[in-house]
C-alpha cells in the first residue's frame, strides 16, 4: 500500500507537525507500506495527483491541515484520509463553534464570550469588559479562537491585563475567545474509533500553568497514564469526552481536552484536537500505549479506519 | 518496497531507504528523560524556536538572522585559493592540526587584531570553531553550576543558551545609548558582595552590541576595565563587529585598555570573511589559555585544518581589508535603508537604536505588545525578526525585537519594515481602541514633540549622526564615573 504522510505546512505548529510526521513515517515503513512524505506547500495538490497514494495520513497541525481544508482537497482527489471528516474538522478547529455545539447538547464547557477583532473598533466591545469580569471572575483565559496548540493562550489575572492578552491572542487568529478559568486537573482523553483510551493527566513540573513549552518538551511536564482518578470521576470524564466526540461528529481518532474542576464543577470540556500531536511526548501515543496499542498498531488502525475497513 | 520508486534511486544505501530506527514509545521517552543531565532542563527551547522554524521559508523576508552577505565574496578568488591548497598542500590540509591552531592562523589573527590597535601575544591565542565555541569553552572552563555571569541586558541571543547549559545564574545589566550602565553594574556587584557572591566573568559585546545596536562609551570602557582589576573579575569581550563601523570614531577595545590581564578577548572571521569557515579565536592569559586548550581538545581536537589553510591563503593575498571596506559600504547603505524605513513605517510609540556599526537595530514597542506573539502575526505577512525575549535569560525583553540589516537587499529591508510596521500599527490601534486611551505610552524624554520629530527624520542613512536619547529604548541617566 502506498501511504502519503502530509506534514509540515505553513502553520505555526510546523515544527511539531514535522516531528509527528516523521514518527508516523517510521511506523508506516515498519508496517511494510510504501511512504510518500509530503511537506505541504503550494505544490501539495499536484504532488498528490502525481504520487496517487492509496491513502493519506494527515499529520498537519493547525490551520490548513486541521481545519477541513486539506480534508476537502483530499475528498476532491478521491484520496481517503485519517482522522475526522471535513465538518468535524471545521468544528474542532473553531473553538467557538465547538463550544456552541457542546452547550447545545448539554456538554459542560466553561462559560465564554468571543469577538472578532473588528468588534472592538466597530461595536465598542471593550465597554463590556466590566460585565465579562463580573460574570466570569478573574483570572480570565484569553485564547485565539482557531489555534490548535497553546500558542497565544494567556491568563489575565487583573482587569488591566485583559487588553494586552487580547492583542496577543489576536496575533494568531482574527477572533478571540475569553473564557472562565476552571481550576483543576488537566486531562486528555484520546479516542480511537469511538473507544476512549486511558486518560492522561498532564502535570507541569515547574510552571503552574500548562504552557506551550511544557507541552512539547521532555522533562517539563510529567504525564500520568492512566490518570489517578476515582472510578466515578474517570467514568464521568470519559463519558463527556465520548459525548463530545459524537456531538462534533468525529471519526478515526481525536483527543478531547478536559479540565476536571472541583466539587460542583466536574469535568469541563475545553476543546477537541482533530489532529492531535503524535510526537514522542504527545498524549495520544502515551494513551494508546497504556491501552496496549503500540504506535505502529495505532497507525495501522488509523489507516484501516480511513479506508473504511 | 518497490525498487522502481524514485525515492529509492538516491543511492544512499543498497537497501534503498536509509535505515530508521523504530523507537520512541513513551517508555523510551521516559527512559531517556531519566538519563538527561539536570542542565538539560534549563536549556532554552520554546515556542519561539518553533516560530523561527518558519522564518527560513523562501517567501519570508527574514530580518531575524545575523547572517553576513556572503554573496559579495568573489567566487573566482575562492576557487583560486582552494585550487592552490589542493595542488600545494593537499595532504597537510586534509590532516589533523594542533589544538590551539596553526602558527600561521595565529599570525592572521594578530594582523586582524592589529587593525583594531591590539597587540596580542601569539602565545595567548587559541583558534576556535567560530566565536561561539570560544564562549562555550570559556563557560566550560570557568563555570560551576549556579555561578554568576553578568551580561548586558539585552545580550547576544546565542550566548543565552550557552550560559543556561552551564547552569549559570545570569544577571543582566541594563544599557542606554552608551552601552552597559556601568553604575548599575557596580550596584549589582555590591549587592552580590553582600550575598557573598562574585561573578566569574562579565560578558560584554561593547562595540555595536548584538542585539542592542549600541556602543560602550570610552569613559565606561575605562571604568569597566578598572572594576575588573579592582575586583579581580574577568571580562569576556566579544567583538565580532569592531571592523564594521559605518559612522563615528573608532574606540579602543577593552582588551587594549586592559592589556589582556583580566580581559578574555573573543574574535571571529565570520563577519569580515565568512561564517561558513567557522574560524574564531580567544586570547587569554596563559593559565586560562591552557585550560581552554584542554577543553577544546576534549570537544573537537582541533579547528578545521582545511579552513585554516583557506584563511592562510586568503590573507596571504594581502587585500583582506579591501573586502571589509566593500562590506562596510554595502552594510552602511542597508543600515540607512532600515533606519529610513523605520522612521516611515513604525508607529510613533516605537523607539529604536541608531547603530554606528554592526548588523542590528534594536526596536522597542509599547509594553502591551509581546513580540513573540507579534512574530506569529508578522509571519502571516511573510516577514520575520528575533523577539526580544531571546536576548534575556530571565523572561524580560518581550516588548522589543532585533532587526538585522546585513542579510537582505535594501528593497527587501524596506518592504520587511513596512510589513512589520503595519502589524505593529494594527496592534497599537486595537489596544488603544480597547482601552479608550489614545495617550501615548512613552519614556519621559520623548514628551517633547520636537525631539520626536527629529527621531522620525534622524536616520538619513549615510550619516545619521550620534545616537540621541530620544530614539533609544533605554532610559538615559548621567554617568556616575
Amino acid at each position: 500500500m502506498r501511504v502519503a504522510v502530509l506534514k509540515g505546512g505553513r502553520s505555526l505548529e510546523r515544527a511539531v507537525s514535522l516531528q509527528s510526521g516523521a514518527r508516523v513515517e517510521e511506523a508506516i515503513t515498519a508496517l511494510g507500506h510504501d511512504v510518500v512524505a509530503i511537506d505541504a506547500d503550494e505544490r501539495l495538490v499536484s504532488r498528490l495527483k502525481e504520487e496517487d497514494p492509496d491513502v493519506a495520513f494527515i499529520a498537519l497541525h493547525g490551520p490548513g491541515g486541521e481545519d477541513g481544508t486539506v480534508q476537502s482537497l483530499l475528498e476532491l482527489l478521491g484520496i481517503p484520509y485519517t482522522g475526522p471528516g471535513i465538518s468535524a474538522s471545521v468544528l474542532c478547529m473553531d473553538k467557538v463553534q465547538a463550544k456552541h455545539r457542546m452547550r447545545a447538547v448539554g456538554i459542560p464547557t466553561p462559560d465564554w464570550v468571543a469577538f472578532g477583532a473588528t468588534a472592538f473598533r466597530e461595536l465598542g466591545a471593550a465597554d463590556a469588559f466590566e460585565e465579562i469580569e463580573a460574570g466570569f471572575g478573574l483570572p480570565l483565559v484569553v485564547k485565539p479562537a482557531g489555534q490548535g496548540s497553546a500558542l497565544g493562550v494567556r491568563f489575565a489575572g487583573d482587569p488591566g491585563a485583559v487588553p494586552a492578552a487580547i492583542v496577543g491572542a489576536l496575533s494568531y487568529d482574527d477572533r478571540v475567545l475569553i473564557e472562565r478559568y476552571v481550576a483543576g486537573r488537566e486531562l486528555a482523553v484520546s479516542i480511537l474509533d469511538g473507544e476512549a483510551l486511558p486518560i492522561v493527566e498532564a502535570i507541569p513540573e515547574q510552571a503552574d500553568l500548562f504552557n506551550y513549552e511544557a507541552r512539547y518538551e521532555i522533562g517539563r511536564t510529567r504525564y500520568v497514564c492512566p490518570a489517578v482518578l476515582g472510578d466515578a470521576e474517570a467514568d464521568a470524564v470519559t463519558a463527556v469526552a465520548l459525548h463530545t466526540w459524537e456531538a462534533l461528529g468525529c471519526g478515526g481518532f481525536a483527543r478531547v481536552d478536559v479540565m476536571l474542576g472541583g466539587e460542583g464543577v466536574g469535568p469541563q470540556v475545553l476543546e477537541v484536537n482533530s489532529v492531535p500531536g503524535l510526537t514522542d511526548t504527545s498524549l495520544l501515543p502515551i494513551a494508546a500505549e497504556a491501552a496496549g496499542i503500540s504506535f505502529e498498531s495505532f497507525v495501522e488502525r488509523a489507516l484501516e479506519l480511513a479506508l473504511g475497513e | 518496497m518497490d525498487p522502481a520508486r524514485p525515492e529509492d534511486e538516491t543511492g544512499r544505501s543498497p537497501g534503498g531507504r536509509p535505515h530508521r530506527r523504530s523507537h520512541t514509545t513513551s517508555a523510551d521517552v521516559a527512559r531517556y528523560a531519566g538519563l538527561f543531565a539536570q542542565r538539560t532542563t534549563v536549556m532554552r527551547s520554546s515556542a519561539m524556536r518553533d516560530l523561527m522554524e518558519i522564518t527560513s521559508r523562501p517567501e519570508v523576508i527574514s530580518l531575524a538572522g545575523g547572517l553576513p552577505d556572503t554573496s559579495t565574496f568573489p567566487p573566482d578568488s575562492f576557487a583560486a585559493q582552494m585550487t592552490r591548497i589542493a595542488q600545494e598542500s593537499s595532504a597537510k590540509a586534509l590532516q589533523y592540526g594542533p589544538t590551539e591552531g596553526f602558527a600561521e592562523t595565529h599570525e592572521v589573527i594578530e594582523e586582524v587584531m592589529r587593525a583594531e590597535d591590539m597587540r596580542p601575544d601569539p602565545g595567548d591565542i587559541v583558534v576556535t570553531t567560530g566565536g561561539q565555541q570560544a564562549l562555550d569553552l570559556i563557560c566550560k572552563t570557568l563555570l560551576d553550576p549556579g555561578d554568576v555571569v553578568v551580561a548586558e541586558g539585552p545580550t547576544y541571543p546565542g550566548a543565552v543558551p550557552v550560559f543556561c547549559s552551564y547552569e549559570a545564574d545570569t544577571r543582566q545589566v541594563e544599557m542606554d545609548d552608551d552601552g552597559m550602565r556601568v553604575d548599575l553594574l557596580e550596584e549589582l556587584l555590591a549587592e552580590l558582595d553582600r550575598e557573598g557572591r562574585r561573578p566569574k566573568f562579565i560578558y560584554s559585546v561593547p562595540t555595536f552590541q548584538n542585539p542592542g545596536g549600541v556602543t560602550l562609551a570610552l569613559e565606561r570602557r575605562r571604568r569597566l576595565v578598572e572594576i575588573a582589576r579592582e575586583r579581580e573579575i574577568l571580562i569576556v569581550e566579544d567583538n565580532p563587529y569592531g571592523l564594521l563601523r559605518y559612522a563615528g570614531e573608532t574606540l579602543p577595545t577593552l582588551y587594549s585598555l586592559d592589556g589582556g590581564d583580566y580581559v578574555l578577548y573573543v574574535g571571529t572571521l565570520s563577519k569580515i570573511l565568512s561564517p561558513g569557515i567557522r574560524i574564531g579565536w580567544v586570547c587569554a592569559p596563559p593559565p586560562v589559555r591552557a585550560k581552554l586548550v584542554l577543553g577544546k581538545a576534549a570537544t573537537d581536537l582541533c579547528t578545521s585544518t582545511l579552513s585554516q589553510y583557506f584563511v592562510r591563503e586568503y590573507f596571504a593575498e594581502g587585500d583582506w581589508l579591501a573586502y571589509v571596506d566593500e562590506l562596510r559600504d554595502v552594510y552602511r547603505s542597508r543600515r540607512g535603508a532600515m533606519l529610513r524605513a523605520l522612521a516611515s513605517y513604525f508607529p510613533r510609540q516605537a523607539t529604536w537604536s541608531q547603530p554606528d556599526g554592526g548588523l542590528f537595530v534594536w526596536a522597542t514597542l509599547p509594553d502591551y505588545i509581546d513580540t513573540t506573539d507579534l512574530l506569529a502575526k508578522a509571519l502571516r505577512e511573510n516577514v520575520a525578526f528575533v523577539p526580544g525575549a531571546a536576548a534575556y535569560a530571565d523572561g524580560r525583553g518581550s516588548g522589543s525585537m532585533r532587526l538585522n540589516f546585513s542579510a537582505q537587499t535594501e528593497e527587501e529591508i524596506v518592504e520587511g519594515i513596512r510589513r512589520i510596521g503595519a502589524v505593529v500599527g494594527e496592534q497599537v490601534g486595537l489596544y488603544e481602541t480597547m482601552t479608550g486611551s489614545f495617550e501615548v505610552v512613552q519614556p519621559e524624554e520623548q514628551d517633547d514633540p520636537s525631539t520626536s520629530s527629529a527621531a522620525r527624520s534622524g536616520g538619513d542613512g549615510a550619516n545619521p549622526g550620534p545616537a540621541s536619547g530620544d530614539v533609544l529604548p533605554f532610559h538615559r541617566k548621567p554617568l556616575r564615573d
